[in-house]
């Protein structure tokens, strides 16, 4: 009987749970490995000379040259793994929500300003949106 | 006897150590949420406790994807702030309590939770940043820590009962500790926030302001919640506040709130932050 999953119909999210920890293990390590700081250096070198250490699919690889964030996401990253590319990148968390959303960084900045992004209409799938682009 | 004499909940947002670190902390944007830790820095400074025992996750930074425990207690004698991809923070090492982490290790699982022992963790934000926010920025940190770290980045992480519970055994195996100490439990992590995705930047103060509410006064029926509840009406990282419950459960069923505070937003999150002393 596979696993109750009462989590798939947030919207806009993606829980990161086994079935995703096994399918990104591989570009998720590949993140871990820039906590050194020579690692940093090389990957910012040759960046896609580097990702071919790692045994993730072109997709992934592809994902991780055009820091597209929601493509990791959807291939088993998680965000506190995908923070060491923007780390490295010298972007912050904010910088990189913004992208995700789909906002440029000062739209994003500002609805932070204002309370963020609100729950009415983001919390279950079908529900109208009330703010950003989901 | 050892006794637990407070608990304190902080979120432990790392653009807020980054602000502190990078002299911003005057600054208008954060000097609204260093303010409110204004009364908790003399607060802890009265107190002057021996030992915190420091409830926060690792970040990906200690454990990769190669292992995962959902609770682990580390019982090193000391312990380095880590760098977690632009250099680590300049703050002091984190000094252990080797004797009394190996005996609330034997108390717990005798107790039925088979934790992990861990001795050598380099600790990320999770744990720096609530020192920073409670001490300011002393040459050494004024007391020793126990870093006790839960999963809460791979699904599921514990139960909110389960993590009250451990609350709980860890009172008891402070509580047969022989050494006269005074002992505070620090929940960490939350409120409400996203840090991915399309719906990243959800922040639902309504939830935060009903967990502040009910953590200190109905903790028991609090830790009954879902997991779901808090993914869908807390953002995926606000799953984080189960390590609140933690905090909570090592206290008495009645405690003394002396301090709240609430603010949006540090970054993508919003800040919480309780000091509860039991009475």
């Amino acid at each position: 009987m596979p696993l109750h999953k009462p989590y798939t119909d947030i919207p806009g999210t993606t829980i990161f749970d086994a079935d995703m920890a096994r399918k990104g293990h591989h570009l998720n390590q590949f993140c871990m490995s820039l906590l050194k700081q020579d690692n940093r250096g090389q990957f910012k070198k040759h960046e896609a000379a580097y990702l071919e250490q790692w045994p993730m699919s072109q997709d992934q690889k592809q994902a991780v040259l055009c820091r597209d964030y929601n493509a990791m996401i959807a291939s088993g990253g998680n965000i506190y793994y995908l923070a060491k590319i923007f780390s490295c990148d010298g972007l912050s968390f904010q910088h990189a929500a913004s992208i995700m959303t789909g906002m440029s960084e000062q739209d994003y900045l500002q609805m932070m300003l204002a309370g963020g992004r609100p729950p009415e209409g983001n919390c279950y799938s079908g529900e109208a949106n009330q703010n950003g682009k989901n | 006897m050892a006794r637990i004499s407070a608990g304190v909940a902080s979120s432990h947002v790392p653009a807020i150590g980054a602000a502190l670190d990078n002299q911003k902390q005057t600054e208008p944007y954060w000097q609204k949420i260093f303010s409110g830790f204004d009364y908790s820095k003399q607060w802890l400074v009265d107190q002057n406790p021996d030992v915190v025992l420091l409830v926060y996750n690792d970040h990906a930074t200690a454990f990769d994807a190669n292992l995962v425990p959902t609770f682990a207690i580390a019982c090193g004698d000391s312990f380095d702030p880590a760098d977690e991809g632009w250099g680590a923070r300049p703050v002091p090492k984190v000094v252990g309590h080797p004797v009394l982490a190996s005996h609330i290790i034997q108390s717990v699982i005798q107790d039925d939770f088979d934790i992990t022992m861990v001795r050598d963790l380099a600790v990320d934000h999770g744990l720096t940043v609530p020192l920073s926010l409670m001490c300011g920025q002393p040459e050494e940190w004024p007391f020793k820590v126990i870093p006790i770290a839960v999963n809460v980045v791979l699904y599921p992480p514990p139960s909110g009962r389960r993590c009250f519970q451990l609350g709980q055994a860890l009172r008891r195996a402070v509580e047969s500790f022989d050494e006269d100490l005074d002992v505070q439990v620090w929940g960490t992590g939350g409120m409400s926030h996203q840090l991915q995705g399309p719906r990243a930047g959800f922040i639902n103060s309504e939830f935060d302001r009903q967990f502040l509410d009910k953590i200190v006064s109905h903790p028991a029926d609090l830790a009954e919640m879902p997991h779901v509840d808090y993914l869908r009406f807390a953002g995926s990282e606000g799953v984080e506040l189960i390590m609140w419950l933690i905090m909570r459960g090592a206290l008495n069923e009645s405690v003394a709130l002396k301090h709240r505070f609430y603010h949006v937003p540090a970054s993508n999150t919003a800040v919480g932050h309780l000091i509860l002393e039991n009475r």
